[in-house]
C-alpha cells in the first residue's frame, strides 16, 4: 500500500454511516417548501368532504335532513349512516375488537361525532352544506367521568352493547365495562403488603391529551370504478395495516387497494388508527366516482380523532423501613371513550401497561385495569409512547418520590437502593418482561454527578428555609427519575394487530453501480428515516449513505410491515435492514471469493471490501462487488444483489434514562420556570447522534407540554372545552425550556446492531420529571400528590390549599 | 357566489387570480396558484405554519382574504432561495443545524426568521424565542431552530457561526 491509501477509518468516515451526524436528507425538500403531503394532492375533477357533527355530548338522533344541504351549488352528495349501510360501512370494526360508528347511526355518543359527510367541488361549498344538514336530537343523560361509569345508575353509553356480557377481551362487569386485564401474581404482592413495615397508595390520573401534529389526519380517496381498484392516500403511520383493514371492511380485494403515505406533518400516534373520515372519503369516491379529499380541521383532530391516556390509577408500594421495595398493586380506569378504538397490540388491552414495575427490582407485583365507555372521543393511542408505557412511568415514578417522602429518604438515594443491579440482567419482572440490557446505576451517578445534585438539594434546603422566614415568595423544586421502557413491539409470540404478527421488514435492491435502494414497512412522520436507514446500509454493506435511496410509504412497493409507533421503526425495521444486509453481504462475498479466486473463508471484510486473509491488496470492493453480481456470477448462482428481511424480533428492546429537573414556583401565581432540565438516555447504538438528540428535545418539548398545561376537557354536558390552539398549551420557543441531553450506550443484546430506539424516551421520562419536579417543591409542607397538568391556576390552586397565602 | 379579481406580486410574478370574496389567502396560494408550501395547520391563526411575507411583513396568510391581499407583494417559502439558485443561508442553517423533522411547520418558520432577521439582524436567543413564538413547532423542542436562526444571521452577517456553549 502506499500513502495514498486511504485508511480503515478514512473510508470508514466517508460512508456516513452509523454513528455519524449525518445531514438529514429529507431538509433538502422540506426548507425549500417542496415536501409532499395530503393537502397538497390535487387530482383533476376532486371533490371535498366535510362532516356534519354533534353538537351534543349524548343524543339520540330523531332525524336528518340532508335536503337544504344537497341544494347548496357544488355539493353533489350528502352521506348518512342511511347511505353507508346500503355499503354495510355504518360500523366499522376498531383495532381493538370493538365497533364504531362511522356515521350517526340512531345515536350521538360524544360532541363533534360525525353525522353526515358532505361532498362538493370546493371546500367551502363542502362547509356549506355541512352546515345546513338539518338534525333533530333528544338529548340523554351524559357521563364524562370514568370513575363513574360503573356506577349503578350510570347512563348508558352504549345501547348497541347493553346486552352483551361478553366483550372482545372477556367478561363484562357492567354496561359501560370493555375489558379487565391483569398482569403479575395479586397473591404474592398481597403477601408483600402483608409484611412491609411501611406502604403508599395514591390516586395517581394521568389527564386526557392528544397528540396534535401540526399536520391533522387527512386523505384521499380516489375509486377506479373501471378497474375497480382504490388508490387512498393518506396520513397513515400504518399504510400496510390501513390497506389489510380497508380489505377485509370495503371487501375490496387487497391487491386492488393502493394505500400512499407521502411525507406526513408529524404523527406521534395521532395517525395509526383509521378513522371515519377514511372510510367517508372512500365510499364518496365510490359513489361520485372522483377523488374525494378530506382535510381534518384542527378542532375536528383535537376533539375526535386519538385521544391519549386518560388512565386513573389507584397505585401502592410496599417497603421495608429502610427503603427495600417488596411489592407494587395498582389498579386503574380507563377512560376509552364512547368506543373502544385503543390502538394497541391485540392481545393487550392496557398495552404494555405491565411495565409499571419500572427500573426497579420489586419481587411481587399485581396490575389491574378496567377499561370503561363515557361520552368521549374514542381512541386510547400511544401518544409518542409504546402503548400505554408512559402512564406506566409516570406513576411508578410519581409513586417512587411519595414513597420516599414518607420513608424521609432522598428519591435520588431511594431510587438507587431499588434499580435492577447491573449483574441482573438479563433481568425478568414480576410481571414476567425479560429486560435486556442496560447499567442503571451508571446512568443515574452520570446524571446526579452532572446536575451537582447534593448542591442542589442544598440550594433547596436553604430556599425552604429562606422561604419559611418570609424572605422569598418562590420555593426550589427537584424532579429526579429513571425511567425504563418496553419499545419495539414485537415479538410475534406477544404481539400482533388483528391476527397479523407485529414484524416488520426491509427489501434491498443494490443496483449494478454500486448504489441502491431500500423499501420498508415503516412510514417516517419526522423521524428521518431516509437518512437514518440508510446509514445502517452504510455500515453494513460499506457502499456510502448518499448512495441510498430510502423510500416507505406506498403499499404497492414497500414491502408488508406494521409501521412506525411504538419507537418500533429502529428495533423491527432496522433490525430487518441489518438483516438484509447481511444476506446481501453473504451473497457478495462469494462473488468476491469466486473473482480473487480463493474460498469464500479466507476472505475477512473491511469497511467497504471484501480482502484477502494476510495479502490485503487483493480485494474487491462492494462497488465492485454490485457490478459483478450483474456480469459475472458464479456458476449457478442467480444474478443480481438483493434481499428482503422480515425480522421477528426475539424480544422487545427497553431503553432507559435519567432525567433531572429543577424549577423554581413563585407561589402568588403558580407560576414554574425552569431552571434546568438533564436528560441521560441509553437508547443501546447510536444510528445518528444528530438525530437522536433532536428526537430528545421534541419528546421533552411535548412531555413538558403535557406535565405543564395539555389536557382535553369535558364539562358535565360532554361539552370538550379544549379543542383549538386557544383553549389546547402547545409550547412556544418562549416557554420551552433549554434542554441538556447527555447519554450512555449499553446495547440490546438481542438486536442485530444493537440499538433500541428513543423518539419516545423523552416523552415517557420527562413528563414524570416535571412532575416531580412541581410535587417536591411542595412536599416538605405534607403534599403528596398534586394531579397533572401543572398550569399556573392548579399549582396556585395547590398552594391555596396548603395556606401559601397567607 | 361572484369571484373579485385579484393582482398580486408572488415571488417576485405578477399573478392575477378571481377569487370569492371570503376565499382565503393560504387557499388563493396552495389550491388555486399550486403554491404549498405553505401549510395549513389550525387556521385560527395559532400555529402559523401558513406564514408568508406580505408588504414586508410577517402574515398568517390562513386570517387574510385573498381579496385584502390585492395589490400586495408577497414571498413565500418557494421564493426565499437566493436569486442565482443557491439556498438561503436560513434554509442551510436548518439543515445544518437540524432545525426541523417532520417539516410541516418549516416554510412558516423560515418564512417568519427571514422577515425576523430583517428586523432585527443580530437577534439574542431570547429575541429569536419571542420573535418565532408565533409559529408552533411539535417536533424539535425549538433549540435547533433557534441556532438555525443563529446560523443563518451569522452567515448574513459575514461573521462566523459560533454555537453557544452546552
Amino acid at each position: 500500500m502506499n500513502d495514498m491509501t486511504p485508511t480503515s477509518a478514512e473510508r470508514a468516515a466517508k460512508l456516513e454511516g452509523m454513528g455519524c451526524k449525518r445531514k438529514r436528507v429529507e431538509d433538502i425538500r422540506f426548507t425549500q417548501g417542496k415536501g409532499n403531503y395530503i393537502d397538497d394532492i390535487k387530482m383533476p375533477a376532486m371533490l371535498y368532504g366535510e362532516f356534519n357533527r354533534s353538537p351534543y355530548g349524548h343524543a339520540r338522533v330523531k332525524k336528518i335532513d340532508t335536503a337544504k344541504a344537497a341544494a347548496v351549488p357544488g355539493v353533489v352528495a350528502v352521506l348518512t349512516a342511511e347511505t353507508l349501510k346500503t355499503v354495510n360501512l355504518a360500523w366499522m370494526p376498531t383495532l381493538a375488537g370493538d365497533v364504531q360508528m362511522v356515521l350517526a347511526d340512531g345515536y350521538v355518543l360524544f360532541q363533534n361525532q360525525e353525522v353526515a359527510f358532505v361532498i362538493a367541488e370546493s371546500r367551502e361549498a363542502a362547509a356549506d352544506g355541512a352546515d345546513l344538514v338539518e338534525v333533530e336530537y333528544e338529548e340523554l343523560p351524559v357521563n364524562v367521568d370514568p370513575l363513574k361509569a360503573m356506577a349503578p345508575d350510570a347512563p348508558v353509553i352504549r345501547e348497541d352493547l347493553k346486552g352483551k356480557t361478553e366483550g372482545a377481551h372477556g367478561k363484562r362487569k357492567h354496561y359501560n365495562h370493555i375489558f379487565s386485564w391483569q398482569a403479575g401474581d395479586k397473591a404474592a404482592a398481597d403477601a408483600a403488603f402483608g409484611k412491609a413495615d411501611v406502604t403508599i397508595r395514591e390516586l395517581i390520573s394521568y389527564p386526557r391529551v392528544h397528540p396534535c401534529p401540526l399536520e391533522t389526519c387527512q386523505c384521499v380517496a380516489s375509486f377506479d370504478k373501471i378497474k375497480g381498484e382504490l388508490t387512498l392516500y393518506g396520513t397513515f403511520q400504518a399504510p400496510h395495516v390501513i390497506r389489510t383493514v380497508g380489505s377485509l371492511i370495503s371487501k375490496i380485494p387487497e391487491h386492488k387497494i393502493h394505500v400512499i403515505a407521502p411525507d406526513i406533518g408529524g404523527g406521534f400516534g395521532n395517525k395509526v388508527g383509521a378513522y371515519p373520515g377514511y372510510i367517508c372519503s372512500i365510499v364518496a369516491s365510490i359513489v361520485t366516482g372522483r377523488p374525494v379529499k378530506w382535510t381534518e380541521s384542527r378542532i375536528d383532530n383535537l376533539s375526535t380523532t386519538a385521544f391519549a391516556r386518560d388512565f386513573h390509577m389507584d397505585m401502592e408500594l410496599a417497603c421495608t423501613k429502610d427503603g427495600k421495595i417488596l411489592g407494587l398493586r395498582c389498579y386503574t380506569i380507563a377512560d376509552h371513550g364512547a368506543f373502544d378504538a385503543c390502538a394497541n397490540a391485540t392481545k393487550w388491552p392496557a398495552g404494555l401497561f405491565s411495565i409499571i414495575s419500572g427500573s426497579y427490582d420489586i419481587p411481587a407485583a399485581h396490575c389491574l385495569v378496567d377499561g370503561v365507555y363515557t361520552n368521549k372521543a374514542p381512541g386510547g393511542v400511544a401518544y409518542r409512547c409504546s402503548f400505554r408505557v408512559t402512564e406506566a412511568a409516570y406513576c411508578i415514578e410519581r409513586a417512587m418520590d411519595i414513597m420516599a417522602q414518607k420513608l424521609r429518604m432522598d428519591p435520588a438515594d431511594f431510587r438507587m437502593k431499588n434499580l435492577i443491579r447491573r449483574e441482573q440482567f438479563p433481568y425478568t419482572s414480576a410481571f414476567g418482561w425479560q429486560y435486556d440490557s442496560g447499567d442503571y446505576q451508571t446512568a443515574m451517578n452520570k446524571a446526579l454527578e452532572a446536575v451537582d445534585y447534593r448542591k442542589l438539594r442544598e440550594q433547596q434546603k436553604q430556599k425552604r428555609e429562606a422561604f419559611k422566614r418570609g424572605e422569598t415568595r418562590e420555593l426550589m423544586g427537584i424532579g429526579v427519575i429513571h425511567f425504563t421502557e418496553i419499545v419495539g413491539a414485537g415479538p410475534s409470540r406477544a404481539c400482533d394487530i388483528l391476527g397479523i404478527a407485529m414484524f416488520d421488514s426491509a427489501e434491498i435492491r443494490i443496483h449494478p453501480t454500486g448504489s441502491g435502494i431500500c423499501r420498508l414497512g415503516t412510514k417516517s412522520q419526522g423521524q428521518g428515516h431516509e437518512t437514518t436507514y440508510a446509514q445502517i446500509i452504510a455500515t453494513e454493506l460499506g457502499l456510502p449513505a448518499d448512495n441510498i435511496a430510502v423510500e416507505e410509504g406506498n403499499t404497492d412497493t414497500a414491502p408488508y410491515g406494521l409501521g412506525t409507533y411504538g419507537s418500533r421503526s429502529t428495533p423491527v425495521s432496522g433490525a430487518a435492514t441489518a438483516m438484509a444486509c447481511r444476506k446481501i453481504k453473504a451473497k457478495a462475498q462469494m462473488i468476491a471469493a469466486y473473482m480473487l479466486e480463493v474460498h469464500d473463508d479466507d476472505l475477512e471484510w473491511d469497511v467497504d471490501r471484501f480482502k484477502v486473509r494476510g495479502n490485503p491488496e487483493r480485494f474487491k470492493t462492494m462497488t465492485e462487488l454490485a457490478w459483478a453480481a450483474y456480469h459475472e456470477v458464479p456458476p449457478g448462482m442467480e444474478p443480481g444483489l438483493e434481499a428482503v428481511d422480515y425480522y421477528d424480533p426475539p424480544n422487545f428492546t427497553f431503553p432507559y434514562g435519567a432525567y433531572i429537573c429543577v424549577i423554581d414556583v413563585d407561589v402568588d401565581t403558580g407560576q414554574v420556570k425552569v431552571r434546568r432540565f438533564y436528560a441521560l438516555d441509553d437508547c443501546g447504538t447510536r444510528i445518528n447522534p444528530m438525530i437522536i438528540e433532536g428526537q430528545i428535545h421534541g419528546g421533552l418539548t411535548e412531555a413538558f407540554g403535557i406535565a405543564m398545561g395539555q389536557e382535553i376537557h369535558y364539562d358535565d354536558d360532554g361539552n370538550v372545552t379544549t379543542a383549538s390552539f386557544q383553549d389546547y398549551f402547545l409550547p412556544t420557543a418562549v416557554e420551552t425550556p433549554h434542554w441538556e441531553t447527555d447519554w450512555t450506550e449499553v446495547p440490546s443484546p438481542h438486536h442485530p446492531i444493537g440499538a433500541k430506539g428513543v423518539g419516545e424516551s423523552p416523552n415517557v421520562g420527562g413528563v414524570p420529571c416535571f412532575s416531580n419536579a412541581v410535587n417536591d417543591a411542595f412536599s416538605f409542607l405534607g403534599s403528596t400528590h398534586i394531579q397533572m397538568p401543572h398550569d399556573n391556576w392548579r399549582v396556585w390552586t395547590a398552594a391555596e390549599k396548603l395556606g401559601l397565602h397567607g | 357566489m361572484a369571484k373579485s379579481h385579484v393582482t398580486m406580486k408572488i415571488n417576485g410574478k405578477t399573478v392575477e387570480a378571481l377569487v370569492e370574496p371570503r376565499t382565503l389567502l393560504i387557499h388563493l396560494l396552495r389550491d388555486q396558484l399550486s403554491l404549498t408550501g405553505p401549510h395549513i395547520g389550525c387556521e385560527t391563526s395559532h400555529c402559523g405554519a401558513c406564514t408568508v411575507d406580505l408588504d414586508g411583513k410577517s402574515v398568517k396568510s390562513c386570517t387574510m382574504f385573498a381579496v385584502q391581499a390585492d395589490g400586495a407583494d408577497i414571498v413565500t417559502i418557494e421564493g426565499i432561495a437566493n436569486p442565482d439558485g443557491t439556498l438561503h443561508a436560513l434554509q442551510e442553517g436548518f439543515r445544518q443545524m437540524h432545525g426541523l423533522q417532520c417539516g410541516f411547520c418549516t416554510p412558516g418558520m423560515i418564512t417568519r426568521a427571514y422577515r425576523l432577521l430583517q428586523e432585527n439582524k443580530n437577534p439574542t436567543e431570547e429575541e429569536i424565542r419571542y420573535g418565532i413564538s408565533g409559529n408552533l413547532c411539535r417536533c424539535t423542542g425549538y433549540q435547533n431552530i433557534v441556532k438555525a436562526i443563529q446560523y443563518a444571521a451569522a452567515k448574513l452577517n459575514g461573521v462566523a457561526f459560533q454555537e453557544a456553549a452546552e
